[in-house]
C-alpha cells in the first residue's frame, strides 16, 4: 500500500504491506536501526517516536497509519555533529549504560518537555516515563539528565 | 502478524459496509489492545477497518447536565481537556491514570469500552456515571452495555461513536493499579447524583459491575465512614497470579473509602 510520510524532515512515499509496524518500516526497510524494539507487550518504549510532535510506541502502530504524518526518530534529533541539547545532557549526566533504551528514553524527555516544560521535578519525570524501562535500571541519571536536557532546551531554545 | 487488507474509510457509513464485506473484519482506532493482540496472535482479523481518518469521531462537548466525548477521543485528551476537568474531575484523573503517557497518546475511550477488559478503567466511569452508548446501530444504556468479560451489547461491526456521560455534583475514581500493566488490580468509581448514589467496580470481578450495598449506605451518608469496613463477596471475584479473591473483596473496600473522600474534596 503506498504510503505517504515525512521522516525526519524529509517527505518520501513507501510501499508498504499493511501488517507492517512503524518501527520495522523505519529498522528493517529503511535501514534507521536507532528505534529500538525491546519487547512484544507495548510496554518498555525503546521504540518510542514523534509522530506529529507527540510521543507513541512505533511497535504498536501500523506503517499504513503514518499516513501524511510527520515521524521524527531519534537520527532526525542531532544537527550534524553538534547533538540535541536532550542527547547532550544524556552523555553529560550518564544518562546511559548499555544504550539499549536510550533512545526511547530521549524521546520520552521531549514529550515531558512538550507537555510539562523546561521546569522539571524529579518526581514529574519518573513519573511520565512509567512506560519507559531500562534493564541497566539507570533510572537516577536518566531523571537528571532529562532534568537538565529540559533547561538546555530552553537556553538552546530547541 | 500475519497479512490482512487495509482500509480508511473517511465516514461510519462506508466503515460498517466495509466490514460487513471483509470477511473476517477488525475495527482498529488506538491499536493498542489489538495490535499486540495480533502479535501474539490471539486475534487473526483477515481486513482491518481503520477508524482513525472518520471526521467528527473525536472531540469533547458539554451540553447542560451532560458531557459528550467521541469515540476516538485519546486518553491524554481527556485528561488534559479543561471541560472535563470542569464537568467530571473523576473522569479527567482516571484517564490520566491509564498506561504511561505515550498509551494514552494513542489509546482511545472507543476501543476501551468495545473491548471491554476486565481490568480495564473507563468501563467503571460509564457505568457509574449512568452513560449512554453512541453507536452506528443506536444507544445503550450503560447498564445493558456491559456483559462481562470482554462482552458487550455490541453486535457484529456496530461501531461505537461516543459516550454521553451525566454530570454529577461529586465523583471520583480510586484505582490500585498494577505496577507493571497499570490495569486496575481493583479500580472503584463512585457518582453522587441527587437521585442517589452509583458505584461501579473494575478489575475485581469478571467485569464492570455496580456493588449495591455500596450504593446503599453511600445515599443514605455520602462518607467513607458509612461505608468503612464493607468488602466483597469473594465468590464472585477474580484470582489470579496477582491477587486472590479475598485480597481483591478487601481491597474493593478500602478503594471504595478512598473514591468517597476524593469526591468529597471541594473542586479545585
Ligand atoms: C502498555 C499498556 C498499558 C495499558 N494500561 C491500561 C490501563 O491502565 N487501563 C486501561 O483501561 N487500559 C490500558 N491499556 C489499554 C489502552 O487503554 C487501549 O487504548 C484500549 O484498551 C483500547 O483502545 P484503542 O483505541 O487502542 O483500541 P484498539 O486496540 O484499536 O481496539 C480495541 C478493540 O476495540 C474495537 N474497537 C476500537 N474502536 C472501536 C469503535 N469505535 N467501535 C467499535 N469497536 C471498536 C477493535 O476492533 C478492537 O477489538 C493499556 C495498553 C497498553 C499497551
Ligand atoms: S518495543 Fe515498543 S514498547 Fe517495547
Ligand atoms: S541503559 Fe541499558 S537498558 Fe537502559
Amino acid at each position: 500500500m503506498q504510503t505517504r510520510l515525512t521522516i525526519n524532515g524529509t517527505s518520501q512515499t513507501h510501499d508498504v504491506a499493511p501488517a507492517t509496524l512503524l518501527v520495522e518500516l523505519l529498522r528493517d526497510d529503511l535501514g534507521m536501526t536507532g528505534t529500538h524494539i525491546g519487547c512484544d507487550t507495548s510496554q518498555c518504549g525503546a521504540c518510542n517516536v514523534l509522530i506529529d510532535g507527540v510521543a507513541m510506541k512505533s511497535c504498536t502502530v501500523l506503517a499504513v497509519q503514518a499516513e501524511g504524518k510527520a515521524i521524527t526518530t531519534i537520527e532526525g534529533l542531532a544537527n550534524g555533529d553538534t547533538l540535541h541539547p536532550m542527547q547532550a545532557a544524556f552523555r553529560e549526566h550518564h544518562g546511559l549504560q548499555c544504550g539499549f533504551c536510550t533512545p526511547g528514553m530521549v524521546i520520552a524527555g521531549l514529550e515531558i518537555v512538550r507537555r510539562r516544560g523546561h521546569d522539571l521535578s524529579a518526581e514529574d519525570i519518573a513519573h511520565d516515563l512509567e512506560g519507559n524501562l531500562c534493564r541497566c535500571t539507570g533510572y537516577m541519571n536518566i531523571i537528571k539528565a532529562i532534568q537538565a536536557g529540559a533547561k538546555a532546551m530552553e537556553a538552546h531554545n530547541a | 502478524m500475519r497479512e490482512f487488507a487495509y482500509a480508511r474509510p473517511g465516514s461510519v457509513a462506508e466503515a460498517a459496509r466495509t466490514f460487513a464485506g471483509g470477511g473476517e473484519a477488525a475495527f482498529i482506532a488506538g491499536g493498542h489492545t489489538l495490535l499486540p493482540a495480533m502479535k501474539s496472535r490471539l486475534r487473526m482479523p483477515d481486513t482491518l477497518v481503520d477508524l482513525g481518518g472518520i471526521p467528527g469521531l473525536a472531540g469533547i462537548a458539554r451540553d447542560g447536565d451532560t458531557l459528550t466525548i467521541g469515540a476516538l477521543t485519546t486518553h491524554a485528551t481527556v485528561a488534559t481537556d479543561a471541560a472535563v476537568a470542569a464537568a467530571i474531575p473523576g473522569l479527567a484523573s482516571l484517564a490520566a491514570g491509564i498506561g504511561d503517557p505515550q498509551v494514552r497518546n494513542r489509546g482511545t475511550l472507543g476501543g476501551v469500552i468495545a473491548n471491554n477488559d476486565p481490568a480495564a478503567d473507563y468501563p467503571a466511569a460509564v457505568l457509574a456515571l449512568d452513560a449512554v452508548v453512541t453507536t452506528s446501530a443506536g444507544r445503550h444504556a450503560a447498564d445493558d452495555y456491559f456483559q462481562g468479560m470482554f462482552t458487550t451489547a455490541l453486535t457484529d461491526g456496530e461501531i461505537v461513536t461516543g459516550v454521553t456521560f451525566k454530570v454529577p455534583p461529586a465523583s471520583a475514581y480510586a484505582k490500585f493499579r498494577h505496577p507493571a500493566s497499570r490495569y486496575a488490580v481493583v479500580g472503584i468509581f463512585v457518582a453522587r447524583f441527587a437521585a442517589g448514589v452509583r458505584v461501579a467496580v473494575t478489575g475485581a470481578g469478571p467485569g464492570v459491575f455496580r456493588w449495591a450495598e455500596a450504593e446503599a449506605a453511600l445515599s443514605a451518608d455520602f462518607s467513607a465512614a458509612a461505608v468503612s469496613g464493607l468488602t466483597l463477596d469473594p465468590a464472585d471475584l477474580n484470582t489470579d497470579i496477582h491477587a486472590s479473591a479475598e485480597y481483591r473483596g478487601h481491597l474493593a473496600g478500602v478503594m471504595l473509602g478512598q473514591a468517597v473522600t476524593a469526591a468529597r474534596r471541594p473542586h479545585r
